[in-house]
């Protein structure tokens, strides 16, 4: 067998790492999600200038580094004497970045729903939550659901960059061994490998999903 | 509040973290020609009919797409070592995005190939042109257009993703040059701020400058 | 002249020509009549090399089509083909679609191209179009563009893939006018139709083709007034 200082406590703490990439995940979906559901539909049916204004704002998530987003949280979290844990401005800041993607997702989705099928629906009388519940939502939700997995998937690669505020996840874990070790190579290849595994069911997943939805059109 | 802002000292600083943002936007640049050129070949690659080929480009691909940009850029600056392969700060950063450049724009161009009718092609072919002749004056302006917007969108990821050049050590992009500054004088968010704003300007100026591109390019 | 002798065509397990034989003269005008799926088409796109054969020969002018030593390309500036689709190209306009292989396949000046391309675009009646993107022209429009466009390759044959089927029924006749004209130039024509009418004013001869053959084959007045097989005048009986 190959000569390797790696040892199972070793990979018990990569795996440990890798439960802390999942959680941030989860939290930053959970927040991004509803967040961006909420400003999703309100950008779907309000007035232009409501709309603009709201762009611009989560614009702003999307054309600055995520990096450098997490480090003015971690200053300003400092300078207004916030005692939150890093842990915690992690998945605050994660749940805004992934809100700014997950609105977009919501008023596409939102947006695709013909108005002809929505007026149809009014027509037999049904009010306009109702037309938003039992047509609007269910429509959305089949034509957003692809990028929304592909969302996911991005948060959660962008996990990796909590390490520079102290957080251990997954890719910190890595490096923290390899430090140890000096197997660059093989340690990182089971990161890799790692990433890949959690990522993979969860790809497949969208794209079944993708083409048992597709099959009702 | 006990904290009181030194903007003068950002403001001095200007200069020295223009300069860093060009070299973000060289370093961007680079990787999508890179990007580009090599994720054709991927896409090619995976249409083809060569089994080792198609099995190259998937890996990649799949790699590119399933771990961390971050991840990619370790795994040349750190990983390589164990084979000898001793990569400096920005080679590992461009490769790392270049690598994930192409992975990406793999399947957007797989989509973009997939999106011109194979009539297109067999029309042109009637007229009697030969097969690169009609992929490169009938396939290839069409592909252009669908891949355009999806290669502006990899554009400003590029630009977004030289950040990461600071983790592995890197002090000469934009990022770089502002912790360097805050290393030395703990003004963290003024400078962090100022950076900020310099990144949003280069993006909003990609953006900007592609759409204009595409309405004088694509009329029709 | 097009010699077509026992050509076999199949796609995988289905053959779809069971040896058809044809002999198109220049000058002539064939029209190629009968059901769906019956390899109308496919016969089309084997004359000019866009399918392949499994069995037979196709000769254009004692040119084997399907040779391996032959210069398909080459082949293909004598042999014009308009189809259903009219596939035009998208990103020129008018005039620069017809253009294009003018000046990239018969290496002619970006000057002689615009003129050859104006006159054949004047002939079929698209003379104020020529600056105009395709997608802002009505089908009919758009497959005299795609007539002009194989046309300004000054071919010795022209064949016609079905080119009035996915028009509007108000845009056929421009299409029949155009082609009427050509037929009266002198023009050899082979043309898949479902235009009956039109086949039987316009043809020398009719060819019915049924599962993979050609039936019978004939001047229009036998074929379509007068047909000798049982097939053929059942078919005309569902059309007609």
């Amino acid at each position: 067998m190959i000569e390797t200082d790696f040892s199972t406590t070793d990979l018990l703490f990569m795996l440990k790492g890798a439960g802390m990439t999942l959680t941030l995940t989860f939290w930053a979906m959970l927040g991004g999600t509803l967040l961006g559901l909420i400003l999703g539909v309100l950008r779907a049916v309000s007035p232009w200038w409501i709309n603009a204004a709201l762009g611009a704002v989560l614009d702003v998530f999307r054309s600055i580094p995520l990096l450098i987003q997490f480090i003015l949280a971690n200053s300003i979290k400092s300078i207004i004497g916030l005692q939150v844990s890093a842990f915690e401005v992690a998945c605050v800041m994660l749940a805004l970045y992934t809100s700014a993607y997950c609105t977009e997702i919501v008023r596409a989705g939102v947006l695709a729903v013909p108005a002809t099928t929505r007026r149809a629906g009014r027509s037999l009388g049904l009010t306009y939550w109702q037309d938003m519940r039992h047509i609007v939502f269910p429509i959305a939700l089949r034509v957003s659901l692809p990028s929304w997995t592909g969302l996911t998937l991005g948060v959660l690669k962008d996990t990796s960059l909590v390490l520079w505020i102290g957080i251990v996840e997954l890719l910190r874990a890595s490096q923290v061994i390899v430090t140890r070790i000096q197997e660059p190579l093989l340690v990182l290849a089971i990161c890799g490998l790692i990433y890949f595994l959690i990522s993979f069911p969860i790809s497949r997943l969208g794209a079944y999903l993708e083409t048992r939805w597709r099959e009702y059109d | 509040m006990g904290y009181t802002f030194h903007w003068h000292q950002a403001l001095e600083a200007l200069p020295a973290m223009l300069a860093g943002a060009l070299v973000t936007v060289e370093t961007a640049l680079l990787s999508m020609v890179i990007g580009v050129a090599c994720g054709i070949g991927l896409a090619l690659a995976r249409n083809s009919d060569n089994r080792l080929a198609r099995g190259f480009a998937t890996t990649w691909v799949e790699t590119a797409r399933n771990t961390p940009a971050l991840f990619q850029i370790y795994m040349t600056y750190f990983g390589l070592g164990s084979l000898g392969i001793f990569i400096d700060s920005y080679p590992a950063l461009l490769i790392g995005i270049s690598f994930n450049n192409a992975g990406y724009l793999a399947e957007t161009f797989r989509g973009g190939l997939r999106a011109v009718p194979p009539t297109q092609m067999r029309a042109a072919r009637s007229l009697g042109m030969s097969a690169p002749q009609a992929f490169r004056l009938v396939v290839l302006p069409q592909l252009l257009r669908t891949v355009f917007h999806p290669l502006t969108n990899q554009m400003v990821w590029a630009i977004l993703m030289t950040s990461l050049g600071v983790v592995v050590g890197l002090n000469t992009d934009l990022t770089g040059v502002t912790q360097e500054l805050n290393v030395r004088t703990f003004r963290t968010f003024e400078f962090f701020a100022m950076a900020a704003v310099i990144y949003y300007a280069i993006t909003k100026i990609v953006t900007l400058s592609a759409r204009l591109v595409a309405a004088r390019l694509f009329r029709y | 002249m097009i010699d077509i002798v026992d050509v076999r065509k199949s796609f995988g397990a289905l053959e779809v020509l069971k040896g058809v034989s044809m002999t198109v003269k220049k000058g002539e005008v064939v029209s190629v009549i009968g059901g769906s799926g019956s390899g109308k088409s496919t016969l089309l796109m084997c004359i000019n090399g866009l399918e392949s054969i499994q069995g037979g020969r196709i000769t254009v002018d004692g040119v084997d089509v399907h040779a391996r030593d032959t210069d398909i390309n080459q082949l293909r500036r004598r042999i014009g083909i308009v189809f259903q689709q009219w596939n035009a190209f998208p990103h020129l306009t008018v005039q620069e679609n017809v253009m294009l292989a003018l000046r990239k396949v018969l290496g002619k000046s970006r000057d002689e191209a615009a003129h050859i391309a104006s006159e054949q675009l004047r002939h079929v009646g698209l003379a104020e179009k020529l600056d105009v993107y395709p997608v802002k022209l009505s089908g009919g429009q758009q497959q005299r563009m795609a007539i002009a466009r194989a046309l300004a390759m000054a071919p010795d044959y022209m064949l016609f893939d079905e080119v009035t089927s996915a028009l509007d029924p108000q845009l056929v006749g421009e299409v029949l006018d155009t082609l009427r004209m050509l037929s009266s130039e002198g023009m050899t024509m082979i043309l898949v139709t479902h235009e009956i009418g039109f086949a039987r004013d316009v043809s020398d001869r009719v060819a019915f083709f049924h599962s993979g053959r050609i039936h019978e084959i004939g001047p229009p007045e036998q074929v379509i007034g007068n047909p000798v097989e049982s097939e053929t005048a059942l078919f005309l009986k569902s059309v007609l």
